[in-house]
């Protein structure tokens, strides 16, 4: 990066950090602080929606999946426009009739406080135990590609984002990621033009997506009924809808967001904007990755994206192992790219038969490529045992440093700091409004002013903040805990949303029934989770099942207690 | 700056109803399932 891309990275956060904060002064009852002024419109809400989803991991390494492994994962998306749709006709109306401040607040007006503190329990739970990581995991790879320290990443990018979030709350959440989700999309845009700019001479865009095909990288839709593949067209839309209702319809970070409509009618289109664009925005993402594929077929790429940690082990490397690698990744390069250039030949000159003999000779080159790259990895894991063998987070930054001009460097190294940056104010402010609604105002503050609330809203929010960056900053201590912290989210939602769906439609159901459901069927998704190996997307499923099954039974059986239920007349 | 009301309304000159707003969604939908069904078979 030269100074020109510092000024662009720097002058744009910090500039819209300020905005921000000027924009949101004077916000001093909790209302305003917490939900804001209720003024805000449909778009903002949508994009403040797709960007508290969308973290600078999503940006940085889905391009690098759909290197490796094409447009696939496009499919864990199919259930988020019908669950946004249900959210908008069932959850939404029932928030804000209640004028709820968290979602979890709705459960303790439906069942009882024990009920609404399980469910905010287990949020501040998954969202405080993963709150480090969506400032780490993009750190560590920008820290990496850049040389920057990575404690000075994380403290800088974490400091920001504390100040304007403890300092502006919601609004100024929603205000900086609509700016932050312009940038991001302005880089997204930027790199796919000079991809394209940057393929072959004479190689047309239904070429590369021919080529592309021929190496597999175009399976966008799987209609396999195999329960063991990890992304299908019925887990990505039948788990897929279950984890996008859990998501989007009772996880604070994402209430939070569209509680803040100015109308029922905003809330509703700024989650329509979502069920619309979110299957074609993940779809361009990994289609850059795929085009990125391409475009290395034709230049050679390094045989190790992490090209920190490659010439880290190659200097210290004494047996040659990992330059003799590298040599052979060369001639495996050329090889393929010699079969490509015949195929495309054989592609232009209508020669069916010509063509299907140089796409065959092709792909048996590229599986040469790719065994010499499974067994660089092979060799710089045994020279560095725990090293992450796993390059493709890389893949997209390596591109844009080595291709990109500079000033779009800066664009696109502020747009994964911004989808950091977003995505992390929106689980900030959440934490900080579900602590001081949720479990300081209902348990320890009962009858305080409005200003007392906003003040321990500030201070919880700050709070989380600092875990945040302590936990980023030990993190790499502990890539294990990381791991489990992912697995963990992905397993509580199911149980989330059915305590939710029994709230909303089976009301008969009481408060201690589902709370003890509740806790059941987590424990049989964590003795599942540990004895099966099916797709991670069917938890939700299970999770959110099983939840309604034990509710409805423990109802009947024991004839527990039904909660009050202020929803209805 | 008083809120709205919730009304049924959608302000759209089109859909007017948001029965029709929720159809449309699922017709785009389909169509992007469509377009990348097609996209896989067309480029296997």
């Amino acid at each position: 990066m030269n100074t020109l891309d510092y000024v662009i990275l720097i002058g744009s956060m910090l500039g819209i950090a300020a905005y921000a904060v000027w924009s949101t002064r004077g916000r001093k009852d909790l209302n305003s602080y917490l939900k804001g002024a209720g003024e805000t419109r449909w778009l903002t809400i949508g994009l403040s929606v797709m960007a508290t989803q969308a973290s600078a991991i999503t940006f940085l390494s889905t391009p690098g999946q759909g290197y490796e492994s094409g447009l696939g994962f496009v499919q864990n998306y199919f259930g988020a426009p019908l669950a946004l749709v249900i959210i908008s006709v069932v959850f939404l109306p029932l928030y804000r009739r209640l004028k709820v401040y968290t979602a979890y607040e709705y459960l303790g007006h439906r069942f009882d406080s024990k009920t609404r503190l399980l469910g905010a329990g287990l949020f501040l739970l998954q969202r405080g135990l993963g709150a480090g990581i969506t400032i780490y995991a993009p750190a560590i790879v920008l820290s990496t590609v850049m040389g920057w320290r990575l404690d000075a990443t994380i403290v800088c990018s974490g400091l920001l984002v504390v100040i304007y979030t403890v300092a502006g709350g919601c609004d100024a959440v929603s205000l900086t990621q609509k700016y932050q989700i312009g940038v991001i999309f302005a880089g997204m845009i930027a790199a796919f033009f000079v991809l394209l700019a940057r393929l072959p001479v004479g190689l047309t865009f239904t070429d590369a997506l021919s080529l592309a095909g021929g190496f597999h990288k175009l399976q966008a839709v799987d209609f396999s009924m195999d329960m063991n593949r990890r992304y299908t067209f019925w887990s990505g839309t039948l788990g897929g809808m279950f984890l996008a209702l859990s998501y989007f319809g009772t996880d604070q970070s994402q209430v939070q967001r569209y509680l803040s409509g100015a109308s029922l009618r905003e809330s509703r289109l700024g989650l329509m904007f979502n069920a619309v664009f979110k299957i074609p925005m993940q779809a361009f993402i990994l289609l850059l990755g795929v085009l990125i594929f391409v475009f290395y077929q034709f230049e050679r790429p390094p045989v190790y994206f992490n090209k920190a940690a490659w010439n880290h082990q190659a200097l210290q490397a004494k047996d040659g192992t990992l330059r003799s690698l590298d040599a052979q990744f060369t001639e495996a390069h050329l090889a393929e790219r010699a079969q490509i250039e015949t195929w495309l030949k054989a592609r232009h000159a209508g020669d069916k038969g010509g063509e299907a003999a140089a796409r065959a000779a092709a792909s048996l080159a590229h599986d040469q490529v790719d065994a010499v790259r499974a067994r660089t990895r092979a060799a710089l894991d045994a020279s560095a045992p725990g090293t992450k063998a796993n390059d493709a987070d890389y893949v997209f930054i390596t591109f844009i440093l080595d291709y990109l001009p500079h000033g779009l460097i800066g664009l696109l190294v502020t747009a994964f700091f911004a989808a950091a940056l977003s995505s992390k104010a929106g689980e900030l402010n959440a934490l900080g409004s579900t602590t001081t609604v949720d479990v300081y105002r209902h348990l320890v503050r009962l009858d305080a002013s409005d200003a007392h609330y906003v003040v321990a809203s500030k201070v919880f929010t700050a709070f989380w903040g600092l875990v945040a960056i302590a936990f980023a900053l030990f993190a790499n201590l502990a890539e294990n805990l990381i791991q489990a912290v992912n697995i963990l989210g992905s397993i509580f939602y199911g149980v989330v949303l059915g305590l939710f769906l029994v709230a909303f439609f089976l009301k008969r159901v009481g408060g201690t029934a589902v709370f003890w459901a509740a806790l059941a069927a987590q424990a049989v998704v964590f003795v599942l989770y540990a004895t099966l190996s099916i797709s991670y997307l069917w938890y939700n499923v299970i999770g959110c099942v099983a939840c309604i099954a034990f509710g409805l039974i423990l109802q009947a059986v024991l004839g527990l207690g039904k909660g009050p239920d202020p929803a209805k007349p | 700056m008083k809120a709205p009301l919730d009304d049924e309304s959608t302000g759209l000159p089109w859909p007017r109803s948001w029965g029709g707003v929720y159809g449309l969604v699922m017709v785009i939908f389909v169509l992007w399932v469509g377009l990348l069904t097609a996209l896989t078979r067309l480029f296997p």
